[in-house]
């Protein structure tokens, strides 16, 4: 019995967190319901826009830049089952990697995104071999170190001649192309928007095909996926390295759209935002990246509306009791609600 | 005599999944009551259910008080002594630091210290493993430092999950033969599960048979140990 | 040969504050088998709160063991609070709890204390001793952090309280089933991290300074200590901070290429180079995992 407890404790696995997918009887009235839910968003995306200043328009586009860095996190961790509180430093490599690009070579700025999302699925597959060892908290403490040196490392000397040190880089928002009747943050938006849909897309597909389906394996049991003839050391490396892919794209965009980077926008606090935002969508649920976004993107602003000196905390509290009301995030609390509503009708 | 341990319309599940379905049975004070069964009849959890360490619904009185919805380390404090299935040794810890962790609830060192020597009396195995780390010790040794740390709470009432698994018949009978002594010299009650019913019936006064979470038959032990029909049906010897 | 003495005495005097960190990790980790990333946040507060006592006039030598009571009272507090109502839920939960703590003791110190950095104090005074090659609050940071560090030994060891609390964190079950109330040996852990915290915040303040982030470096050092002794192993969890300590001063000073700004990445290097090469850490025991 002492094995038992022990391990129950140490081997919490985080598949525990993850959402699995409604029931197949009520599968049919959910995926009406989330379909027509997913056009109301989409018609809303479209028409955003055109109805907020351009401030909003700027909050809303890093909203969903966090929502595809977070989903990047939700393959790793919701679907795969790792851990990371680094991801932030995936994040300033796609940056990075626009900033410098644009700011050294004077490239186009639609180009760095599939060259930032390049090497960061090289970063994140390379990162991802020696995490092969690691599991649970050692895992989750590895990429803690990760996310509070990343500042660092983009100080360093040798490296000054591209990064500017401490100074940082300073980028020029592009218009929109073809003299098309948008202005540049609205342009930015639609960018950004797209490449969020792509992104969502393809995420989607990954999870649905064989390799999705090998990655869950993994995650719910590694041993038995293991003796089922799974590749696990790649498959796990392969997700660090799609994880980072959409987190560095995401950090390309950011770049873009903030127009400055330096070591001190990527602290851990950028990490640990990616997670917090992770957790509240929904552990496993790919659309709670988007609530996610969200929660990371406005909620630290309503906190400063209610205290201006005490923000830290209400966030902090905020977080807090939203892991006591809804431990499996957004995602959990609709699942709950769909089962329950579908039950309802079946009873009927 | 009366009783010590009264356990009427005992309930238990784990989840949604019911185990136990209302189970009567009692111990004597000073007597040695056993559960016998097939695996998976439910004794385990009978024990479980008993300590708290299981979501439970009954009435249990134990010396007159209601223990039913107490947690685990009150009922432990009032007297009640359980050697757990798998024997939950401290691994990490000495063979003597197991023995104290078994006086945890007691305050008088002296007391503490005559009843090392009275375990280590019983158990001179153990005297030579005191300084050694309890996960070291083979399977018998462990068992018997699980049954030591259970008497060294002093308790009124052990509950026993199968003390034979896994031992040697020899070391069977000479586990036996020493809670036989317990129970004689300190007057300890006993709730002792067992599949190895020809061993236990020998010592037990009183004897029910649990089958897929249900009593399907009880009396004194000599009656069960007797019956032809019951040893073929129900205890398989 | 001067330069390297002073080098070691340096590590070993900051080593102290790492195992000091270290071990309030293990301690939490044993009971609840999680990391609390606010350990450094919840030490950066108690040491604000021991400012402010000086700030009022109070002497030194009530100050500390006035902050140690009030940190402990306040760990126990955080537990029962906080953390007890969470229970078991996942790992992740519990992750966001800890960053929500870090936000709300970040941001309380930077509220009432702002955020400028104040210098600190050592409880020593100035000066050095041996021709300057060790000061005078080296020497107290050693004598101190050894002090707390026995002290811990013989009260796990030789208490029975001691003993409640390793039996209660090596298997819960069992403990209770010896009567011991499991639940407050975890609050009793969280309450001696908090003071263990209290007291390396205190000692380290005269050297970084006083501001709300100033433990955050100094928590990854005692992460890397932890996990260089193995995070199941308190003994080990010193000596890891003690080694990281010697490491980074060493390193620092001997590897040029490291300098002063590659200090804290070595902390990263460390714990991952000792994760991959050795999970369980130097002292660790490996715990077999069931499919």
């Amino acid at each position: 019995m002492s094995a038992n407890t022990t391990t129950t404790a140490d081997g919490q696995a985080p598949a525990k967190q993850g959402v699995s997918l409604p029931q197949p009887a009520a599968a049919t009235s959910n995926a009406k319901i989330m379909r027509t839910a997913g056009v109301i968003l989409l018609a809303i995306g479209i028409a955003a826009p055109f109805l907020s200043g351009n401030f909003l328009i700027f909050q809303l586009t890093m909203m969903m830049i966090y929502a595809i860095a977070i989903l990047g996190l939700n393959i790793l961790t919701g679907i795969n089952g790792q851990f990371s509180l680094g991801h932030g430093a995936f994040y300033a490599v796609g940056a990075y990697t626009a900033a410098i690009m644009m700011d050294q070579f004077g490239i186009g700025y639609l180009w760095t995104l599939p060259v930032a999302g390049i090497i960061c699925f090289v970063v994140g597959f390379l990162f991802g071999l020696p995490a092969l060892r690691l599991e649970g908290v050692y895992l989750a403490l590895a990429t803690f170190a990760l996310a509070v040196v990343t500042p660092q490392l983009f100080k360093l000397s040798p490296f000054e001649h591209w990064t500017s040190g401490v100074m940082g880089i300073v980028i020029s928002k592009p218009d929109a192309p073809f003299g098309l009747p948008l202005n540049p943050d609205q342009w930015l938006y639609f960018l950004t928007f797209a490449i969020g849909l792509l992104a969502y897309v393809c995420a989607r597909n990954l999870v649905g095909s064989r390799t999705g389906r090998a990655l869950m394996a993994i995650r719910d049991n590694p041993i038995a996926a293991g003796s089922m003839g799974v590749n696990t050391p790649l498959f796990k490396s392969l997700a660090f390295g799609v994880s980072a892919l959409y987190t560095g794209v995401a950090g390309a965009l950011g770049a873009i759209v903030v127009q400055y980077i330096s070591p001190d926008s990527f602290t851990f606090t950028l990490s640990v935002a990616l997670v917090v935002g992770l957790v509240v969508g929904g552990v496993g649920w790919l659309p709670g990246a988007l609530f996610g976004g969200a929660f990371i993107m406005f909620v630290p602003n309503i906190a400063e509306e209610l205290s201006k000196g005490l923000s830290g905390a209400v966030y902090g509290l905020i977080m807090i009791l939203m892991m006591y009301a809804i431990p499996t995030g957004l995602g959990g609390l609709l699942k709950a609600a769909l089962t329950a509503l579908s039950k309802r009708s079946m009873n009927r | 005599m009366s009783k010590l341990l009264e356990v009427t319309g005992l309930h238990a599940s784990y989840g949604d999944f019911r185990v136990l379905h209302g189970l009567d049975f009692s111990v004597e004070k000073g007597g040695i009551s056993t559960l016998l069964g097939a695996n998976g009849a439910g004794k385990t959890t009978t024990l479980r259910a008993l300590c708290g360490m299981i979501k439970r619904s009954g009435t249990i009185r134990y010396d007159g008080n209601d223990i039913g919805s107490k947690a685990t380390e009150e009922i432990v404090r009032m007297g009640v002594a359980h050697v757990p299935e798998g024997r939950g040794t401290f691994t990490g810890l000495t063979t003597e630091e197991n023995l104290e962790c078994g006086a945890m609830t007691r305050s008088s060192r002296a007391e503490i210290a005559r009843d090392m020597e009275q375990v280590y009396h019983w158990f001179p195995r153990l005297r030579e493993r005191r300084a050694q780390q309890a996960g070291t010790l083979s399977g018998g040794e462990q068992q018997m430092l699980a049954i030591a740390r259970a008497l060294m709470l002093r308790p009124r009432l052990m509950l026993l999950d199968e003390p034979s698994f896994g031992l040697a018949p020899m070391i069977v009978q000479e586990m036996f033969s020493i809670l036989r002594k317990v129970n004689e010299e300190e007057d300890v009650a006993m709730l002792i599960v067992e599949q190895n019913a020809g061993v236990v019936l020998e010592l037990a006064d009183t004897a029910f048979v649990l089958e897929t979470g249900g009593i399907v038959m009880s009396g004194t032990a000599a009656e069960i140990r007797d019956n032809e029909t019951i040893r073929a049906a129900y205890l398989g010897y | 040969m001067e330069l390297l003495a002073q080098q070691l005495i340096t590590g070993i005097a900051t080593g102290g504050i790492y195992a000091c960190m270290a071990l309030a990790v293990v301690m939490i980790y044993q009971a609840i088998h999680h990391l609390n990333f606010a350990q450094g946040e919840m030490a950066m507060f108690s040491t604000f709160i021991a400012w402010q006592m000086l700030a009022w006039g109070v002497p030194y030598w009530l100050v500390i063991p006035l902050t140690v009571v009030v940190s402990f009272a306040g760990g126990v507090a955080i537990e029962r609070l906080v953390i007890r109502p969470l229970g078991d839920a996942p790992v992740l939960s519990h992750i966001v709890v800890f960053i929500g703590l870090f936000a709300i003791i970040n941001s309380l110190a930077g509220f009432i204390w702002d955020f400028t950095i104040k210098p600190f104090p050592s409880p020593f005074g100035e000066g050095s001793q041996f021709g300057g090659l060790i000061s005078n609050h080296q020497i107290g940071m050693i004598a101190v952090t050894m002090t707390v560090l026995v002290m811990l030994f013989l009260f796990f060891q030789y208490t029975r309280v001691g003993l409640a609390m390793r039996a209660a964190a090596e298997n819960p079950a069992s403990a209770r089933l010896v009567g011991i109330r499991v639940g407050w040996m975890i609050a009793l852990g969280w309450g001696m991290a908090a003071a263990i915290g209290a007291v390396a915040g205190i000692l380290i303040a005269p050297i970084v300074f006083l501001e709300p982030n100033m433990m955050l470096s100094i928590l990854l050092y005692g992460f890397a200590g932890a996990v260089l002794g193995g995070l199941t192993s308190p003994t080990g969890a010193v000596f890891g901070g003690f080694m990281v300590g010697i490491i980074e001063n060493l390193a620092g000073t001997y590897i040029p290429e490291i300098g002063g700004e590659l200090k804290l990445p070595i902390a990263l290097f460390l714990i991952v180079t000792v994760l991959v090469f050795k999970p369980t850490g130097l002292f660790g025991r490996t715990v077999v995992q069931r499919v």
